[in-house]
């Protein structure tokens, strides 16, 4: 192959670079914008993750360029687990910058020149993360990452609570940083070499490699939005606009797990047992949290975000999972948990940016974002309904989607478990696999609820009627990545034996080692035990819609009519006596009384304008983040004691200084 | 020739002079004869480094003098009374503190500058060592000034003023800083003015006063 891999890497992200530039440059002008730059980036994102998938199976390349500080260079290096994540990057953005070719409109806050701008610098600065090899470079390409999104964030930032958001996620954004930064010093090991290199070279004794583990899942968990560091998802995702809350959620969480991915099989050696059982024990709570919270949410970016929390959760199970497999040596295992893990890091990406771009099109549609005010829109948007089915099928873990297949490897990998050296552990294990299973399910019934109460029924408010599908650009975007998950759901076995690759090296087996099945049926461990063939799903699902269709209009054709619903007797029906989103959700929140902090109000029967409102609040956020704040208050204000706005007073302070310094020196 | 017992009674009626002049600043309650008095400092500081320039024989405080006559004596009296003449503030100044008081902290602050510079004129091997109590006095003393107006104008004056006892200082304890530092001070102070002036005017089109007191309305509650 003559194309070289890191290089072309390199200069692809200098090409987004670029791209924002030329946007910096025509800020105003819409039309350049989206038609021309915005597909240029999609075909960029095409190149990167072609350049991905051939590196994947290729050796690790490695260059310096003579870029950053003086005698501080920054080093690239392309090997299996970041071309995974690259492959990620550039087949989920190409997607999302067709779809925001379409997207984008005059007049939305930010001119379009400088969002372009900002997209193409979060792109490229992603796409530089995943292949830094120095501490120096990945920490500036981090925080050009953070900084970039933060703006895209805040694109609306005449909105007082949008600003709210964006000041929210910089701030956690800036603790996992801080934490990254300190994991990076402990894992040099004294020796002043910020290189990747040399952190693989060093060899820690355990109480180092622990505070270096503890630091990189405290940092990186900030940035994926893993408990109790989650509060800036559920406000800056749907701050963001639509295509900007696809990518973050999409790509930008999982260049966390990247990261924790990297630090803890990568740079750190050894191991340590409860290392994975604490982050399977974060990742359970995450997942619970997550999926509870998206069931009682009524404004539909706000579920998606909390859905997002829940995926990162699964994915931060199977990488406990897979930690603690490897530290008691049990490789088929953790080489069952990882792939699971990457699995489900590439299936999120598709469909979550899917369900984002499709709430992207209601929204322009619509301008509503309350789960309440919509309705019925199947009728006025079949492209977007259609395909956004298919994203709800897939996250809700369905056969012959992708969801379903690394969600069942992930409980495979559970089910494997009871080799485990440590009794406790043993009791341990299962309990957690029906939690996962619980959220797993809940999901599904998310699902149910934001598809049910977007598209189907009735439109619960008049102006619903006048919505419009989504453009051309829109559909393209959308199809590509309904498409992706349908190819991912079907093609399991041919997607492991690329992740294999991923594999190998962190944790040294792969999946086709232990796997007996053939190319048409994935059998993790022995076809005896588990397997599942997605082409036998799927034709068995064509064959039976088919011979139910074709029953349909043979038997009973012609003995179809129309007519309206029986109305149990109460003939004044309109579509506000639908069931609403909070409706929906009210068993959930009835079961899991104790997650949620409630305010209701309810109307008293002699109400005229009766109004129900009910506000949902995280716990965590009053007992771990409220007594943070006013403790800062509380110190501020003594600070602020010392300023009084007066000149006269802040001279006398540098006077007395001055007199003080003059007498200690004499 | 002079001799070295008659150049230091003469640097010390500088210096003498160099201090009433502060204290005279420190009581003038007219803007327009504070400037005058800066101005006479000015002039003053140029006749001591002129007078060190000519007892020693170090040629570059011949330029120094040169630029301290330009700039203090010159440019910056001319620029005050311009502006003064455009903001129309010609008014008398009101003291946070009274004066009488105020001079009693001079007072101290004098004594108390001759205290801390003792050990430092011992070491110092210049015919002008005996000067840099009087040097430093002068510096706090200018800085009491600032403390206690409450115009804007009287302000700056007093941080030229600190200039000038710095310059003083300077002069008595080392013959003068480096050419390079002199200058770079001489440049800073005039840009400062310069600032300064421009933040006259927005702080008048926004408060319709000089006085800074009214800052005070920035600071959030």
């Amino acid at each position: 192959m003559s194309l070289v891999p890191l290089p072309s890497v390199l200069l692809l992200a200098c090409a987004w670079l670029a791209l924002g530039v030329i946007g910096l440059a025509r800020a105003r002008s819409l039309t350049l914008v989206a038609k021309v730059l915005f597909p240029a980036g999609a075909a960029i994102g095409l190149a990167v993750a072609a350049v991905a998938l051939m590196a994947i199976a290729s050796p690790p390349t490695e260059t310096v360029l003579p870029l950053g500080l003086p005698d501080l260079p920054f080093h690239f290096r392309l090997d299996s687990l970041s071309a995974f994540f690259l492959a990620i990057l550039g087949l989920v953005s190409a997607g999302v910058s067709t779809f925001a070719a379409g997207y984008l409109r005059k007049g939305e806050g930010t001119p379009p020149g400088l969002q372009c701008l900002y997209y193409h610098v979060f792109l490229a600065s992603m796409a530089l993360v995943l292949v830094a090899d120095d501490a120096y470079a990945f920490m500036v390409m981090w925080e050009t990452m953070a900084l970039s999104s933060f703006f895209l964030v805040t694109s609306d930032h005449r909105i007082a609570e949008i600003r709210r958001a964006g000041y929210l996620y910089l701030l956690i954004a800036h603790i996992g940083a801080l934490s990254i930064l300190l994991c990076f010093g402990v894992l040099q090991g004294g020796t002043g070499d910020y290189t990747f290199a040399n952190m693989r070279a060093q060899s820690l004794p355990p109480f180092w490699a622990t505070i270096g583990f503890l630091l990189a899942l405290l940092g990186f968990g900030a940035k994926a939005g893993i408990l109790p560091l989650h509060v800036w998802l559920p406000e800056a995702h749907p701050a963001a606009p639509s295509p900007v809350s696809a990518l973050m959620s999409a790509v930008m969480l999982k260049t966390a797990v990247y990261g924790l991915l990297r630090v803890t099989f990568d740079l750190l050696h050894a191991q340590v047992w409860w290392w994975g059982v604490l982050a399977l024990a974060i990742g359970l709570a995450t997942a619970l949290f997550g999926v509870v919270f998206s069931a009682v949410q009524s404004d539909m970016k706000r579920l998606l975000a909390y859905s997002s929390i829940e995926n990162i959760g699964f994915i931060v199970v199977g990488f406990g999972l897979t930690v603690t497999f490897q530290a008691y040596e049990m490789r088929s295992l953790a080489a069952l948990a990882l792939t699971a893990t990457l699995y489900h890091c590439l299936n999120h990406a598709y469909f979550k940016s899917l369900l984002f771009l499709a709430t992207g099109s209601v929204l322009h549609a619509t301008k509503e974002r309350a789960l309440g005010k919509l309705g019925g829109l199947i009728h006025k948007m079949p492209w977007v309904a259609w395909l956004a089915l298919v994203g709800a099928l897939a996250i809700a873990g369905l056969p012959p989607l992708n969801g379903f297949v690394s969600e069942w490897l992930l409980l495979q990998a559970f089910l494997f478990t009871p080799g485990l050296p440590d009794g406790y552990l043993n009791m341990f294990i299962p309990v957690a696999a029906a939690a996962v299973a619980l959220a797993a399910a809940l999901s599904g019934y998310v699902m149910v609820k934001f598809y049910g109460v977007i598209f189907l029924g009735q439109p619960r408010e008049e102006r619903l009627t006048e919505a419009h599908d989504a453009g051309p650009w829109e559909r393209v975007g959308l199809v590509w990545l309904a498409a992706g998950c349908v190819t991912l759901g079907v093609v399991p076995v041919q997607v492991i034996s690329l992740i294999d690759h991923v594999t190998g090296p962190l944790v040294g087996r792969t999946l086709a080692e232990t796997a007996t099945g053939s190319w048409l049926l994935l059998a993790p461990i022995e076809t005896d035990r588990a397997s599942y063939s997605p082409l036998v799903v799927l034709l068995g699902i064509v064959v039976a819609t088919f011979a139910v269709w074709f029953a349909v209009r043979r038997v009973y054709h012609g003995r179809v009519r129309r007519a309206p619903a029986w109305d149990c007797g109460f003939p004044l029906q309109t579509p506000r006596m639908q069931d609403t989103a909070e409706g929906f959700g009210m068993p959930v929140r009835h079961v899991f009384e104790p997650f949620f902090r409630m305010t209701r109000e309810l109307p008293s029967p002699f109400d005229r304008a009766p109004r129900y409102r009910v506000i949902v609040e995280d716990h965590l956020w009053h007992w771990c983040y409220l007594p943070v704040a006013r403790w800062v208050e509380r110190l501020t204000a003594i600070v602020a004691v010392l300023q009084r706005g007066r000149i006269s007073v802040y001279l006398t302070y540098s006077f007395v200084t001055l007199l003080l310094l003059l007498l200690f020196v004499r | 020739m002079i001799t070295a017992a008659f150049a230091n009674q003469i640097i010390n009626l500088f210096a003498a002079v160099m201090l009433l002049l502060a204290f005279a600043m420190l009581a003038q309650r007219r803007v327009l004869s504070l400037i005058d008095l800066f101005a006479m400092q000015g002039l003053v500081l140029t006749l001591s480094t002129g007078f060190v320039a000519y007892t020693t024989g170090q040629t570059h405080l011949w330029f120094s003098a040169g630029i301290t006559f330009a700039l203090k004596v010159v440019l910056l009296p001319w620029i005050l009374y311009r502006l003064i003449r455009q903001l129309d503030v010609k008014w008398d100044v009101e003291g946070l503190i009274n004066i009488p008081t105020t001079m009693l902290i001079g007072i101290v602050l004098v004594i108390l500058s001759f205290n801390v510079a003792l050990p430092i004129s011992q070491i110092a091997g210049t015919i002008t060592k005996g000067t840099l109590g009087i040097a430093l006095a002068s510096v706090l003393l200018a800085f009491l000034m600032m403390i206690t107006r409450s115009k804007a104008v009287p302000q700056v004056i007093g941080f030229l003023a600190m200039e000038n006892g710095l310059f003083f200082a300077a002069t008595a304890a080392t013959y003068g800083m480096p050419m390079v530092v002199e200058l770079g001070i001489a440049l800073d102070v005039l840009v400062g003015v310069v600032i300064l002036g421009v933040f006259f005017f927005q702080i008048r089109e926004r408060f319709d006063s000089l006085d800074i007191r009214h800052l005070e309305k920035l600071k959030e509650e």
